[in-house]
């Protein structure tokens, strides 16, 4: 499998390469779709000049990216176009070992569960994927995330949302202390990534067999033990930054500033238009509103779905994705990458048609609405909305599509896939 | 949520969608046609009426007095023009400088791609001559312009003279100017105004070269262009279609609309004179042809004066146009120049841009419009076939694989599926891009080997690459592939996929031109619905062919002549179509007009994998 993959990655960066040598970068670098305040290489740009004068790179309030961030490119700024592919590439690595090892769990999971074969019923083996179906899936999940228009642009635009995907990518197959540390790097870097914790505490203990039960105390130790792993490590971040800077200015100008919403630019997100029409008194409560929204699935979802931690993931980044405050394309690419896994919930998605329609239709949208509202003048912000809006709607119906699927599948699993009502006609499943 | 959630009720609604879908699509296509009749259908318009308050209730009483000196200086002007041969740029600036301006010239030369033989120009180079006139009354931040175009002979000497004129006398008042006016008269009608118009907005979009302005007003509010070509006319028209079908705010249309009104001078919109009999039949087909008129001209993305560059740079700008026809009742230049005057004064009172009355509209006559909300559902309709057509490919693609092949096999067509998806998407976009970029790189070579000339040589090398892109596609497939594509799965997703390419590529164009949009889904959405390889192989290639973008042009070109009353033979409309085109490809390179890449990078393509369609073996 080495061969296609490594086609794949020589025909991504290949593109890559030549959209940077092309006149569409300048034009993609200021595309708000693409780029955040946070994200923008203009003003890392902005950063590494004040850095350099000896000031602090937070003074003028442009620049908001992590301290780490602007280190790296202070060593790296004249490889930036280097750096941004090798990100995008190491993430696709990643992801494609991270789906092959999730591949061999399932399977050797569902080779456990062939032995006691009477759990299944019987018709439900067509449900059941072959390791022979699955061959392909790693390959196409980073396939997926390399050819995405969207994660093209995104590293085309230099916008460090790619950096801020690989260390959420890589978080899955690695080992404890491993785990903790890059997600601790994820946290660090956009705050959102503190609800993966649930999905990566799960994956572990489903690896390492401890039961999700809190009367254990095993459960309680492994938590323990996972947690102080993590704070210490973000505990390190936090204090390196410190002494890498020498103040404190960063902690109020990134995660005050993502908390916050000071900047009401538009992009694909739902704050800014509302943060812009607010009452400037009602502002501190919806935004509270707003940014619990995020936060708020972990607990049900991981209850939910505790004994699924990877697709739990999947929700979550779907969910860090539209809730953000400031979201780009790029950080839709990441969960999207991540479609081809469910690939066996095919037949039990709805709406799958309509909101792939919608979404395809609205990314296109997005630049002409733009056109329209900034350069020609006769349309305005409503018009812009109304398309990022929709552009939300559809995602949510996609993730809460997969999501009912899923479910589905296993209820199927249990109950067998042809069910009868009691009268022996067919019954149908009905989501009320 | 009831309809995404109950499988049942989805079911139901979906067989009733799929089994009904030929008639709903067709019930649609008529809807569509009768709604957008209905447009100029005088009850269902809405009446114009003024929104901006600045603009709106304040008095403005029109004194200007020199109409007869303003003619004497047309005279002059026309008199050094013959005797320079061109424009008379240092009597232009004297003359200016007389009547009190800031006044100062701008070069700009331009190497057309290919020789325009409509205008009979090749290298142009010529001068701008602007004249400021500044506030007196507020800090300079805002500009209007008035501008009047240097035509070659005596056209629009009378033009030149009135703003000379209107200059003199708005400096004389100038107490009542809160804004810079700036009196512009280009040389070279749109290619001057184009390097004018980039030399004060420090851009430079399309590679003219021109030499910067040497002085500046505030940011410009709004302009207007002034032709004028006799000494009395008999009605003034005014012209709202600008580049990319772009339209300035209804508001400058309606300022417009009330000053003849209260001035008490016949005013027409596409040259025709508004009638009052709506209720009659001829009175209903004459406010048809008035938006119809619109409709083609919006649609063709030219800039029909020289206002239509202005509105590229967010500036609401017009032109009006002086007529003078055989009717008794004639309006002397005094009273023209009451009217500008009166307007001016109004712009004048603006306090910010522009912007409380609508930017899509149609006008089946001055005193009525047809909003966005009223005429979109007529797009809407035929957006809704392409979308109902897609959903019945998706059902027919959904429902019998997955039961009775095992996954392999699966796997293995959908990468097929893909790949014979992927090959004439790729080969009918490489075709555009052909269409696109050969016309005019390969006009030497053409004129070296053919006895044509450049421009003739551009247009045949278009019409070539068009129909040599028919024989082109549809044979690859079948070498490319030779596995698996036989079966009607192939077609199907690639159908789906033209489909809603094309509703998507329909709904962007109609959002920035509707005009454009709608008369491209008029004639492609039902190639789209009904072409499967199943049908009549001989027919149908004469019916999409018929509804190319090609021959939608060329019916245009002939409905359009016949709009305006000057019908003409087959030999002439089709020299005309051939003109058309090199005007179109001339638009692109030199004001960057988009609808010549749009059709041939976007609309042809997709045309082309319908085509595809047609003979998928």
């Amino acid at each position: 499998m080495a061969a296609p993959l490594t086609l794949l990655l020589v025909v991504a960066v290949t593109i890559r390469a030549a959209l940077y040598r092309s006149s569409l970068a300048e034009v993609i670098a200021e595309r708000v779709e693409v780029v955040s305040p946070i994200t923008a290489w203009k003003r890392v740009i902005e950063g590494l000049a004040l850095l350099d004068l000896g000031v602090s790179p937070y003074s003028g309030d442009v620049f908001h990216e992590t301290p780490l961030v602007i280190y790296l490119f202070h060593f790296l700024v004249d490889y930036a176009e280097i750096t941004f592919m090798l990100a995008d590439v190491i993430s696709a690595i990643a992801l494609y070992l991270a789906v092959k090892e999730y591949n061999k769990q399932v399977v050797r999971k569902k080779q456990k569960f062939a032995l006691e074969a009477d759990r299944y019923p019987q018709d439900c083996l067509e449900l059941i994927r072959s390791p022979k179906e699955m061959l392909y899936i790693p390959l196409k999940v980073a396939m997926f995330y390399l050819l995405n228009p969207f994660t093209i642009l995104s590293c085309v635009a230099k916008s460090t949302c790619g950096l801020n995907n690989a260390p959420q990518i890589i978080t899955p197959h690695c080992f404890k202390i491993s785990f903790a540390v890059f997600l601790c790097l994820a946290t660090y870097q956009s705050i959102y990534p503190l609800t993966l914790c649930a999905p990566a505490m799960l994956y572990l203990m489903q690896r390492q067999y401890i039961p999700v039960n809190y009367r254990r105390a095993s459960f309680w130790w492994f938590v323990v033990q996972y947690l102080f792993m993590y704070l210490g490590s973000l505990f390190v971040l936090i204090c390196l930054s410190f002494f890498l800077l020498g103040s404190w200015d960063y902690l109020p100008s990134v995660y005050g500033f993502i908390l916050s919403v000071p900047d009401l630019t538009p992009n694909i997100g739902l704050f800014w238009y509302f943060f812009a029409e607010m009452f400037e008194h009602f502002r501190l409560f919806f935004l509270c509103v707003f940014q619990i929204n995020v936060f708020f699935y972990t607990v049900p979802l991981s209850i939910k779905l505790k004994d699924h931690p990877v697709f739990l993931m999947f929700m979550q980044l779907a969910v860090i994705s539209i809730f953000k405050s400031y979201p780009t394309v790029g950080d839709i690419a990441l969960y999207m990458a991540l479609l081809p896994v469910w690939s066996h919930l095919h037949r039990f998605l709805r709406n799958i048609f309509l909101v792939s329609c919608v979404l395809l239709a609205c990314s296109v949208l997005f630049p002409v609405l733009w056109h329209l509202w900034i350069y020609a003048g006769s349309a305005n912000s409503n018009f812009y909305y109304a398309i990022t809006l929709l552009f939300n709607v559809a995602q949510i119906l996609l993730v809460s599509d997969y999501f009912y699927a899923f479910l589905r599948r296993e209820h199927h699993l249990i109950h067998g896939l042809y069910l009868k009502k009691k009268d022996g006609s067919e019954a149908t499943l009905v989501l009320k | 949520m009831g309809l995404l959630s109950d499988p049942n009720r989805r079911r139901a609604l979906i067989s009733l969608l799929t089994r009904l879908n030929a008639p709903i699509c067709v019930l649609c296509y008529f809807a569509a046609v009768c709604w957008f009749m209905g447009l100029s259908f005088e009850p269902f318009t809405l009446r114009t009426y003024m929104s901006e308050n600045a603009m709106g209730s304040t008095m403005v009483e029109e004194r200007f007095p020199a109409g007869e000196r303003a003619l004497a200086t047309a005279k002059e002007f026309g008199a050094h023009k013959k005797k320079v041969g061109g424009m008379p740029v240092d009597w232009l600036v004297k003359t200016m400088q007389a009547r009190g301006l800031e006044v100062f010239t701008q070069r700009f030369s331009r190497t057309l791609p290919f020789p325009d033989e409509n205008n009979e120009r090749y290298i142009v180079e010529g001068t701008n001559v602007y004249g400021i006139l500044r506030a007196p009354r507020a800090p300079r931040t805002e500009a209007l312009v008035l501008s009047a175009p240097c035509s070659p002979g005596d056209d629009n000497n009378q033009a030149v003279g009135l703003l000379l004129g209107l200059a003199h006398y708005f400096r004389s008042k100038s107490i009542f100017w809160a804004k810079d006016i700036i009196f512009l008269v280009n040389e070279h009608d749109l290619i001057g105004m184009q390097a004018w118009l980039e030399g004060y907005h420090h851009t430079n979009t399309t590679g003219m070269d021109w030499s910067p302005l040497q002085g500046r007003g505030g940011s410009i509010q709004a302009a207007l262009s002034l032709e004028l070509s006799s000494d009395v006319v008999t009605s003034l028209d005014i012209v709202l279609e600008g580049l990319n079908g772009q339209l300035p705010n209804l508001d400058l249309a309606n300022l417009f609309y009330a000053f003849c009104q209260k001035i008490g001078v016949l005013c027409t919109i596409q040259g025709r004179i508004q009638r009052n009999d709506w209720d009659s039949v001829s009175g209903y087909s004459h406010a048809v042809q008035t938006m119809m008129l619109m409709v083609m001209k919006q649609a063709s993305g030219r800039s029909w004066g020289d206002h239509g560059l202005f509105l590229r740079y967010h500036i609401e700008a017009a032109t009006i146009k002086g007529i003078n026809s055989f009717r008794q009742y004639k309006t002397d230049a005094t009273t023209v120049g009451r009217l500008l005057e009166g307007m001016y004064r109004k712009l004048n009172n603006l306090l910010e841009r522009l912007h409380q009355s609508y930017f899509f509209y149609l006008m089946p006559s001055l005193s009525h419009f047809v909003s966005i909300g009223y005429y979109m559902p007529a797009f809407g309709l035929l957006a809704v076939i392409l979308l109902l057509r897609a959903l019945d490919l998706w059902v027919q693609l959904a429902t019998p694989p997955s039961r009775n092949e095992d996954g392999v096999a699966d796997i293995e067509q959908s990468s097929t599926g893909v790949l014979s998806v992927l090959t004439p998407l790729v080969i009918s976009h490489l075709t555009g891009a052909a269409l696109y970029m050969l016309p005019v790189r390969f006009q030497e070579m053409a004129v070296e080997h053919f006895q044509v000339s450049e421009t003739e040589a551009v247009v045949l090398t278009a019409i070539a690459v068009y129909t040599g892109g028919l024989a082109l596609p549809h044979n690859t497939h079948r070498y490319w592939l030779i596995s698996g594509e036989g079966t009607e799965q192939g077609w199907r997703v690639l159908k789906l996929v033209a489909v809603l390419y094309l509703a998507v590529l329909l709904g962007c164009t109609a959002l920035i031109n509707f005009s454009l949009g709608f008369i491209l889904a008029l004639t492609l959405v039902p190639v789209a619905s009904f072409v499967t390889p199943h049908v009549p192989k001989l027919l149908s290639a004469v019916v999409l062919v018929i509804l190319s973008p090609a021959f939608t042009l060329l019916f245009s070109v002939f409905i359009f002549q016949e709009l305006q009353e000057m019908p003409v033979s087959f030999q002439d409309g089709w020299m005309l179509y051939l003109s058309v085109i090199s005007q179109g490809i001339l638009d692109h390179y030199l004001y960057g007009s988009l609808v010549y890449p749009l059709i041939a990078l976007m609309v042809y393509p997709c045309w082309l994998l319908f085509w595809n369609i047609l003979f998928w073996k």
